[in-house]
């Protein structure tokens, strides 16, 4: 029986060939994936125990969050940016000197790189997910002290709460520079200072454009993600206070 | 991989046989239908979007678009199924399972074969290689060489599907990975020339296996400001036999097929779906009897 399929088949591929069909008319539309279809059972029954796993983890609390964590409640600097520089500085230091035997001086994020809000309440895995969404991983960059210079006049004018940690900066009323220092220093132009910050960033993200200076970058691997993951799950309560770190004297 | 092989065998047996003079008219005296379907950049969407969600309320989902499938393939038994790549990364299921969800749903919804995007190299060469085995489908690309990869012998260049005696010929196409992807993911994979390998793919095509239909699945993006990138509607215009061009990578949500005139002034078409499998792309070829033939018309409904 599968032979004469087969002999058929052959039949008639080289009748075909012989003497070929035409090409009369194309038909293209486009179908969307509405709640018009049904769902097919088999793919639903197959998805169930992965799916049940994948919320399992994603919605297990790691940390509590006694109240809201916003990147929009503070003028220069915020309890959503302040969290996030701290745990970059916090996770990647030791990361940084093991592999280097160097310390990271300061972090520095971009506002725009918090996609959401922490709501008061149990803080998950997939909150994580909502925070960073993208898949940028933490890395290093080495500038010399004149170029950390451009770095905080970017900051000046940009006007943004963008997120650091191990650095003040002091803006006037008129919002100009009042004073810059890293790790309660000035900020000296012959040295080199190790920024911890996003990969997005180096590559040219939101127009950070001294980063085109760096005398070394080390790439970490380490998603940021993953980074607020693993300290989620170290600490108990997220409570991250606005400080003096980045503000205008009013 | 098998059905490749039956395939092959079947194209040589039938060449042997032609020597014997056998002749069967009967198989061009009916029309033929064949149906394609397509997705592209869906980017580990399984489930539909929540119904809050501000662009896509409730859209997409793999079990729904399983069920579409099924519909369309009662309808005509003569259906493929292809991808344009991207498959991976963009959804937690990504994360967590690496890619193996996407594969295994895809090999349930028999999906024929897909080409492979940059995002698919999210894992490394190593993450997609781990993935192989779930794939029940033929990943393509005639422009990445895998030689120097775990990936050798792996990807074909170009496949060739016999349905209801037409013979539709498929090749992929990727996009320049040097400055989009890591080049630590994917390792000494080496990027050539889209548009070369794509005259070459369709003329074995077209020539050495007869096919009767070629239909082009590529990650090269739909098109550019700048011209000198390489993009479908560039290379629509640059190829001889291609048919259709299946897209992606720039998620570009067409409302319906662009047509543009390839080399020898033919109409070729180039489609893309936009992107989390929000939709599917259908395109239906119909082939009359040679003998019915009145001149050079093909009807074009889109």
């Amino acid at each position: 029986m599968k032979h004469f399929v087969v002999f058929i088949t052959i039949g008639c591929l080289l009748a075909c060939h012989q003497n070929p069909p035409v090409l009369s008319q194309i038909k293209a539309s486009q179908l969307q994936i509405d709640d018009s279809l049904p769902s097919y059972d088999s793919v639903e029954t197959f998805l169930h125990p992965y799916s049940r796993r994948l919320n399992q983890v994603l919605d297990s609390a790691l940390a509590y969050a006694p109240k809201k964590i916003s990147k929009g409640d503070g003028e220069y600097n915020t309890t959503a940016g302040n969290l996030l520089a701290d745990i970059m500085m916090s996770e990647t230091r030791p990361i940084f000197k093991s592999r280097t035997g160097k310390d990271i001086d300061f972090v520095l994020f971009n506002h725009g790189g918090i996609r959401s809000i922490l709501s008061k309440g149990k803080v998950s895995a997939r909150n994580a997910y909502e925070v960073m969404p993208f898949e940028n991983t933490v890395t290093v960059v080495a500038l010399q002290g004149t170029s950390v210079r451009d770095l905080v006049s970017y900051l000046v004018r940009a006007k943004r709460a963008h997120p650091i940690s191990g650095m003040q900066v002091v803006l006037n009323r008129d919002g100009s520079l009042k004073s810059a220092s890293i790790q309660g220093k000035p900020i000296d132009g012959t040295r080199i200072y190790y920024i911890a910050t996003s990969s997005y960033l180096v590559s040219g993200g939101d127009n950070m454009i001294f980063f085109r200076e760096a005398i070394e970058v080390f790439e970490t691997d380490y998603k940021i993600r993953n980074m607020l993951i693993d300290y989620f799950g170290k600490v108990d309560t997220l409570n991250p206070k606005i400080d003096n770190r980045f503000v205008r004297l009013k | 991989m098998n059905r490749r092989n039956f395939i092959t065998k079947t194209t040589a047996s039938s060449a042997l046989l032609g020597l014997g003079g056998l002749s069967m008219g009967s198989c061009s005296s009916r029309q033929r239908h064949i149906t394609i379907l397509h997705t592209n950049d869906v980017h580990s969407h399984i489930e539909p979007f929540p119904k809050s969600h501000s662009d896509y309320p409730d859209l997409g989902g793999v079990a729904r678009r399983a069920a579409l499938v099924r519909r369309i393939r009662e309808e005509n038994p003569n259906t493929l199924l292809f991808d344009a790549g991207d498959i991976f990364q963009g959804t937690p299921y990504f994360n967590f399972y690496g890619g193996e969800l996407e594969f295994k749903l895809m090999s349930l919804l028999r999906y024929d074969a897909a080409t492979i995007g940059n995002h698919d190299f999210d894992n490394g060469i190593e993450g997609l290689f781990t993935q192989l085995p779930n794939a029940r489908f033929q990943l393509l690309s005639s422009n990445y060489d895998f030689s120097n990869t775990l990936m050798d012998g792996l990807v074909k260049p170009f496949s060739v599907y016999a349905v209801d005696g037409i013979n539709v010929g498929v090749y992929g196409l990727g996009i320049k990975l040097e400055g989009l992807v890591n080049q630590k993911h994917y390792k000494e994979t080496l990027y050539l020339d889209p548009y070369e390998t794509a005259l070459d793919s369709e003329r074995i095509l077209k020539e050495d296996e007869h096919c009767d239909l070629i239909v082009c699945l590529s990650h090269l993006g739909y098109k550019y400001k700048n011209e000198n990138r390489p993009s479908d509607v560039k290379l629509a215009a640059s190829t001889r036999h291609t048919d259709l061009v299946i897209g992606g990578h720039t998620h570009t949500f067409l409302e319906k097929p662009t047509v543009v005139k390839n080399r020898s002034d033919k109409e070729v078409l180039v489609n893309q779906v936009g992107c989390f499998g929000i939709n599917l792309g259908r395109v239906d070829f119909y082939w009359d009897a040679a003998r019915n033939k009145n001149g050079n018309g093909v009807t074009l409904t889109i």
